[in-house]
């Protein structure tokens, strides 16, 4: 199948961007400079196209009940308007994917996922749902395709958001969505991001996605925002330590292995992978994700080299760069739980040749 | 993009420049372009001695590793050290503080395998 392009790819073209192909689509890794993108983010503001993420609709009477049974998080905390992050898991407990789900009404939610797994998601929840005869009133609907949808994030988001939306609007609260009046039309506004700096998600039908784009560049110049590519993104995710789904998240690998226990409420009473999560949780996960630095200046580590301490083999990087804020080695590894301890020394093999790490806190770069 | 004249070029985008019994190599503008920030780059050890084609040096950039290859059969005889601290003039002046290594080539006839200027353009469009 051909990579899609978004409804914002001419727009890339235009701003001279490089485009890969990433998750199925086509999209901007960068249209000047990663190293510069990233630093907008982190001083001024970026704007990021996000239409290739997937939005899948899920409504009916009994649809929070259900959801509860398909994903980690507990979606009876969700009020309307609420969102929060959740893991859709395997029955071995391993992550298909990580998402945002949002209470859109009473009986409407919105699952916004990755990209390269939209259509396994919605096969994965369509077959489970299809088995359940008490949910025969649940619908879900791909709406990928409808939308489109950009990620504003940085510093200056405030002022930012009051001149796209207005003096008197006010931002929704961190993880809440609210619909939002934008010049004759309506957009979605979310209160999240992937980057560690306060910023907003808008989703937007897909026609009104170039109109967006462009108001929001100009209204933003002023201010510094900057279009920011995938490699920004990237560098601006891994100094924050949040996983990206297919190198951080797997579906050999479940959250407790990976660190982030705190999305799944192992009191409910079930959910797919509950059961080899309490085992995880009994026996001690195997491996765990654990973030580490250089201890020198040199190459950056990169996903699959080896992780060795004291000449064992303990591990293998899922993550890694030169930290463009830190401007140091920095990556994410999982290694035996047994060595997983913060401050301890590890050495990252980078073309036959040893390089020493420690492994650290969550964050890799903390705003001063 | 730019493509000096005066300089020869390989198929994996290293620049040549012969300077009498020795070629400078770096890397392409069209090359650095590509491959976006670079933020390390590692030297080939003086003395060494390289095969046409032999991969001595890596340049990686934010997203990716590349090696660099000798052009021709030669010994290194000079490695830019100024590459360690500040290895974006890579990016900044690609075919001049940017260059990466200088080769003492064993045969000046080596050179006529490699791409003019004109060559080099035609293969990346």
């Amino acid at each position: 199948m051909s990579p899609k392009k978004t409804p914002l790819y001419n727009e890339h073209l235009r701003l001279g961007a490089k485009i890969v192909p990433f998750g199925g689509w086509l999209m901007p890794v960068q249209y000047t400079s990663i190293v510069e993108e990233h630093q907008a983010v982190r001083n001024a503001a970026g704007i990021f196209d996000i239409s290739h993420m997937g939005q899948l609709i899920v409504e009916g009477n009994s649809t929070r009940q259900w959801l509860n049974t398909m994903l980690t998080n507990n979606v009876d905390k969700l009020r309307v308007g609420a969102g929060q992050y959740t893991f859709l898991l395997n029955e071995r407990g391993g992550v298909i994917d990580d998402l945002i789900i949002y209470r859109i009404d009473e009986l409407t939610f919105l699952l916004v996922v990755n990209a390269a797994r939209t259509d396994d998601d919605f096969a994965w929840l369509q077959k489970h749902l299809t088995a359940v005869s008490s949910a025969r009133d649940i619908r879900i609907i791909n709406r990928s395709s409808d939308f489109g949808g950009v990620a504003i994030q940085g510093p200056r988001i405030t002022e930012l958001f009051h001149a796209l939306f207005g003096k008197d609007v006010h931002l929704p609260p961190r993880n809440a969505i609210v619909d939002l009046p934008f010049d004759g039309t309506n957009v979605s506004v979310a209160r999240t991001g992937y980057t560690g700096e306060d910023g907003i998600e808008v989703f937007f039908r897909a026609n009104d996605a170039v109109k967006f784009w462009n108001v929001a560049l100009k209204k933003g110049k002023p201010l510094g925002l900057k279009p920011s590519g995938l490699g920004a993104r990237d560098t601006l995710r891994l100094e924050m330590c949040y996983p990206l789904n297919g190198s951080d998240l797997l579906p050999d690998r479940n959250p407790i292995e990976a660190g982030l226990g705190f999305f799944v409420d192992l009191r409910k009473p079930n959910f797919i992978g509950r059961d080899a999560l309490l085992q995880t949780k009994e026996n001690g996960p195997r491996q765990k994700l654990v973030p580490f630095r250089m201890k020198e200046k040199g190459p950056p580590p990169r996903p699959h080299y080896p992780v060795f301490e004291n000449g064992d083999p303990i591990g293998e990087v899922t993550s890694g760069t030169i930290s463009p804020s830190l401007n140091w080695g920095v990556g994410m590894a999982y290694v035996s739980a047994s060595r997983a301890k913060i401050g301890a020394q590890i050495d990252i093999e980078i073309r036959g040749k040893k390089f020493p790490a420690i492994i650290e806190n969550k964050p890799l770069y903390k705003k001063s | 993009m730019n493509v000096p004249d005066d300089f020869l070029y390989t198929e994996t985008h290293e620049w040549i420049k012969h300077e009498g019994d020795n070629v400078r190599v770096g890397i392409t503008d069209h090359a650095q372009s590509e491959l976006t920030d670079v933020v390390y780059v590692e030297l080939p050890k003086i003395d060494r001695q390289a095969n046409a084609q032999e991969a001595i040096a890596v340049v990686e950039s934010v997203k990716a590793a590349s090696d660099i290859y000798a052009p021709v059969k030669g010994k290194v005889v000079e490695v830019n050290k100024a590459l360690e601290p500040d290895p974006g003039l890579i990016n900044r002046e690609p075919y001049g503080q940017g260059w990466i290594f200088v080769l003492r080539i064993d045969n000046a006839d080596d050179l006529k395998q490699l791409k003019d200027a004109n060559a080099y353009r035609k293969q990346i469009g």
